[in-house]
């Protein structure tokens, strides 16, 4: 019993379907008890005011946009070594909520910005970078969406993606490198100095967990997705033969 | 190897359009910049710099298609790929070739369409020799993105959408390495970052451009 069984599509079909209904049940419970004791439980900040809040959708989603392009990295890698197909589809599948989440980063941070540094925005390293990787990520996208031949759209996004990753890296720094930034450091670490205080990050965290969970469950729903339409094209392709 | 190159140059110089095409474009982008901005020299002097380097990383995106479709379409790239030739060794090649017709050309032409921009005099040197520095990397990329895109009937635009974000540390490094020093800073870091760069994109790029190709070509 490994974990490499579940690349077989029918096995992971089977295996998504029980789990399913019980991700989106703790999805919405998290979410909720998250963004709610987020919005209405906890106190204004002195000298940010109610602006504060708006941490619980900014940094898990910053969060996400970060670590979803790492997973597509890594499931890009395993496709390329192993030839899973449910790896390379998770890749796909996952690519458009990275995006989303770019988004949803950014736009919050605009509004955060307004009142707190009297800008929307402001050509950060932090801010630019983001904008970064929503650059790589439409470029992604649309590799995925130009090749017709599912295999070859694989390979040739994978590539991109490993490629992809270490320039993102780069400019990650080189844009450090070419202007000083605004933007305040981690929100989160252990380093007691640079943390939020506990009435924040506890419902941070369930947030955090909210968003962790809505993304795996959006994934696990857009690979099933990819995974019928790749089976419905396999039958009309028989049936045109046949 | 060598022989390839040579092919490729020729074929470059003969068909008239690419190298010639990329030098009048560059050209078109730097004298547009004053009728954006207006045609204030203080102004200019302080984007000159900036704009070479947008202008000559946009040029040498023009011709980057041509790197792999014509030698795709004909299929003599299926004949190069079966000879004893590495395919890395083949784009590293094509690279250059691209480069020689390319960016040594726009780098030769960036100091005198300096004038234009009023260019601080310090900075002539310096765009020069950090656009000599920082070109091979974009024809690298350029030829990775190429690779990846040339089974597509389209792909012009798709390949300036994938090469693009990969030129962002390039274009940082070099433009910084000339700002700092109309600046009157120490452009050293930057410019030897610059040059990592473009080694560390000739080192490894080839690889994954290699790797695409054997996929399209399958």
């Amino acid at each position: 019993m490994s974990l490499w069984e579940y690349a077989n599509p029918t096995r992971f079909m089977r295996l998504t379907d029980r789990v399913l209904p019980a991700l989106v049940v703790l999805t919405g419970i998290f979410m909720l008890v998250g963004l709610i004791w987020g919005f209405f439980f906890t106190p204004d900040d002195y000298k940010q005011g109610s602006t504060v809040k708006i941490i619980f959708l900014h940094v898990p989603s910053a969060m996400m946009a970060i670590n979803i392009w790492a997973m597509m990295l890594v499931t890009s890698l395993v496709w390329l070594i192993r030839r899973h197909h449910v790896s390379a589809l998770a890749a796909k599948a996952a690519a458009p909520i990275g995006l989303t989440m770019t988004l949803i980063a950014l736009i919050t941070g605009a509004i955060w910005g307004q009142p707190m540094w009297g800008t929307y925005w402001e050509w950060d390293p932090r801010l630019t970078s983001f904008m970064i990787l929503f650059v790589f990520y439409l470029g992604y996208i649309a590799l995925w969406a130009a090749i017709e031949d599912p295999d070859t759209a694989g390979d040739l996004t994978a590539i991109l993606c490993l490629v992809g990753s270490v320039f993102a890296i780069l400019s990650r720094y080189a844009v450090n490198f070419w202007n000083q930034g605004l933007h305040q450091g981690a929100s989160l670490s252990l380093d007691r100095e640079e943390h939020v205080a506990d009435v924040f990050s506890t419902p941070l965290y369930v947030c955090i967990i909210g968003f962790i969970l809505f993304f795996v469950t959006l994934v696990v729903l857009r690979t099933r997705t990819e995974i019928r339409a790749r089976r419905a094209s396999a039958l009309m392709a028989r049936e045109r033969q046949g | 190897m060598i022989a390839l190159l040579r092919r490729d140059l020729a074929l470059a110089l003969r068909s008239g359009g690419g190298f010639g095409l990329s030098l009048a474009f560059f050209l078109i982008v730097v004298m547009f910049v004053p009728f954006g901005v207006g045609p204030d020299s203080t102004t200019l002097a302080l984007i000159a710099p900036g704009i070479l380097w947008i202008g000559a990383l946009l040029a040498c995106l023009l011709s980057l298609d041509r790197i792999f479709q014509l030698d795709y379409e004909d299929g003599s790239l299926d004949l190069l790929a079966t000879s004893p030739l590495p395919l890395e060794g083949i784009v590293v090649m094509k690279a250059l070739a691209h480069w020689l017709t390319t960016g040594l050309p726009l780098t030769l032409a960036a100091p005198l369409l300096g004038f234009l921009l009023n260019l601080p005099d310090a900075a002539y040197l310096w765009v020069f020799l950090s656009l000599l520095v920082g070109t091979p990397a974009l024809s690298c990329l350029g030829a990775f993105g190429a690779a990846i895109t040339v089974g597509l009937k389209r792909g012009g635009l798709l390949l300036s959408l994938l090469v693009l974000p990969l030129y962002i540390p390039t274009l940082i490094f070099g433009a910084q390495s000339v700002v700092l020093v109309v600046r009157g800073l120490d452009n050293q870091t930057a410019f030897v970052i610059l040059a990592a760069i473009s080694l560390f994109t000739f080192a490894l790029v080839p690889f994954a451009a290699a790797r695409a190709l054997k996929v399209n070509l399958k």
